[in-house]
């Protein structure tokens, strides 16, 4: 279990991280979201025993810290921001290093450095100094690193910064199956990915945390949640099929933009039978007509700014 | 311990992965020579021992055990993999002295490799050879001492130029303390005894000391007391600016 109470991190007068509570539970999947400079990153590094809490203690299966830190990052696997790493030493060597100060020894050894191999595919580069490698494999590297001695915490700053969609989606597999049994947190900017990876998100901004729920509730708040568009072919009259919209039961607001037309649902009402109807019965010429389940992205920017127009907040 | 050894063991590494352990010995040796045989006049004092060869070495560290230092830290705060090393399991402590004892051993070898002096001296006299190995102590001593002043100051700095430079001065402090050069600078508003104490740290009195042959324990205590001094700094100092 990963517990943080009060966590705060104050460099000067500038408050990075302010009083961050929240335990994570073996089997979540935990996504740190937030704009540039919410706290993300120093977060996480005072999570994993780097940068000391001005105040308030974090906790890693049951030990602080800052008190017992080996015992706790003996249970931690840690991709710091950027996955650095021993330029001049390659993969093999560097893993052979990490295996030892992580007291791997024997067949155990070489059986975990042949298993992460294998799942990040690094045996092409293994003699290869890690400073002349892609960034990706530098950063699958970084992930070999943190995996290596199997840990019960995973600690992810950005894991799949740099890597091209394919080596992305294996990213997203390899946490996802070994997602059962461990605690696994990580940070990113990319909101498909919460939806990919994620069980539950965590939104902070300004050092706070402002959204803490699963993925699917998250969505929920956009106000696109259940909303339905309507794409016309070429020619359509946008405004008159707006006008019509307006009168269907349980539509509050409706949206022309670029000849479509988003007609956006009273709470809890179901649109998509009335106005396919609707749709049906008038004749009109449509490309698409399709229930928008809520924009991700809208959410953020609503939850982070609080400047975005819509109802949720 | 194990700590120690498995990090020691990577600089050790580090050191042989890049040209920086062939460039320094080579060049470290090549002076060593010249220095000896040229200005020490090894041949022409006609006397079977390492004098002449032992008194280059607090110049020649002056310069070139910074240079091994002076990336103890800095560069791991540059490249960021100290975010990496802090967040294994290991302790500030272990960090510290497994990255200084693979400089030490680093400045031993390269002073083990000076032998052929040894076997020269031996080839042509007969040389007292406890005074030789008092030699050989008491210059890896002053290394270490000079190692660890370098150490503190690298993970002070996140630039390797700065903190070279920087510990190049503070090493010449210490090498000529008892030398009217640091001590005038001081003798017009530093009391008596002060004085004498700032004359006391000089490394040369302790080394030319060692290396005569006369193995005083205080000698001895003395650069023990240096190394630990500047590694407990440096742990500080780690502690502090690693995140910075």
């Amino acid at each position: 279990m990963i517990k943080a109470e009060g966590l705060t991190k104050r460099y000067g007068a500038l408050t990075a991280v302010d009083g961050l509570s929240f335990t994570v539970q073996p089997g979540e999947v935990l996504g740190f979201l937030g704009p540039n400079g919410a706290g993300k990153t120093t977060t996480m590094r005072m999570l994993a025993g780097f940068v000391p809490p001005t105040a308030g203690r974090a906790e890693v299966c049951g030990f602080s810290i800052e008190d017992r830190p080996v015992e706790a990052k003996q249970r931690l696997g840690y991709l710091p921001e950027g996955a650095p790493s021993y330029g001049e030493m390659t993969p093999r060597a560097f893993l052979a290093f990490i295996a030892a100060v992580r007291r791997l020894s024997g067949p155990e050894r070489a059986r975990r450095i042949d298993e992460v191999v294998g799942r990040l595919q690094l045996g092409a580069v293994l003699d290869r100094p890690i400073e002349t490698l892609s960034k990706g494999f530098r950063r699958r590297v970084g992930l070999a690193q943190a995996i290596l001695h199997d840990p019960p915490v995973l600690i992810l700053d950005e894991p799949t910064d740099g890597l091209d969609p394919n080596q992305k989606h294996e990213v997203r597999q390899l946490i996802n199956g070994m997602a059962a049994d461990k605690i696994i947190v990580i940070s990113t900017h990319i909101l498909e990915e919460v939806d990919a990876v994620c069980t539950r998100a965590i939104i902070i901004a300004g050092g706070r945390i402002v959204a803490d729920e699963k993925p699917a509730g998250l969505i929920a708040r956009s106000r696109y949640h259940n909303a339905v568009t309507l794409r016309l072919a070429p020619g359509g009259d946008a405004a008159a099929v707006a006008g019509e919209l307006r009168q269907v039961p349980g539509v509050a607001e409706v949206e022309v933009r670029d000849g479509a037309v988003t007609a956006f649902p009273r709470p809890g009402a179901a649109l998509l039978t009335a106005i396919g109807d609707l749709a049906g019965s008038r004749g009109w010429a449509l490309d698409r007509l399709e229930l928008e389940s809520g924009r991700l992205d809208e959410v953020f920017r609503t939850i982070t700014t609080g400047s975005a127009p819509g109802r949720a907040a | 311990m194990d700590g120690i050894r498995t990090i020691a063991r990577r600089e050790l590494q580090g050191y042989f992965a890049t040209p920086l352990a062939y460039v320094f010995i080579v060049i470290f040796l090549a002076l060593m020579g010249a220095f000896t045989f040229y200005l020490g006049g090894f041949y022409e004092r006609g006397q079977a021992d390492l004098q002449p060869f032992f008194s280059f070495h607090p110049w020649l560290y002056l310069f070139l055990v910074p240079a091994i230092a002076m990336r103890l830290w800095a560069e791991e705060r540059k490249s960021g993999s100290i975010e990496l090393l802090m967040t294994l399991p290991v302790t500030t402590w272990q960090a510290v002295l497994g990255k200084f004892a693979a400089a030490w051993a680093f400045t031993g070898v390269a002073l083990l490799l000076t032998f052929p002096v040894w076997i020269t001296v031996s080839y042509l006299g007969d040389p007292d050879h406890g005074v030789i190995v008092a030699g050989y102590l008491g210059s890896w001593l002053m290394a270490g001492s000079f190692l660890a002043i370098g150490s503190a100051i690298s993970a002070a700095n996140r630039n390797q130029v700065v903190a070279f430079i920087i510990t190049v001065v503070i090493c010449f402090v210490f090498l000529l303390a008892g030398l009217p050069l640091v001590l005038d600078f001081f003798s017009g508003w530093l009391p008596e005894p002060l004085l004498d104490a700032l004359a006391g740290l000089s490394f040369l009195t302790h080394f030319t000391a060692i290396s005569k042959g006369v193995l005083d324990l205080r000698d001895l205590l003395y650069f023990g007391l240096v190394i630990g001094f500047w590694l407990y700094a440096t742990a500080i100092v780690v502690d502090l600016k690693k995140a910075d």
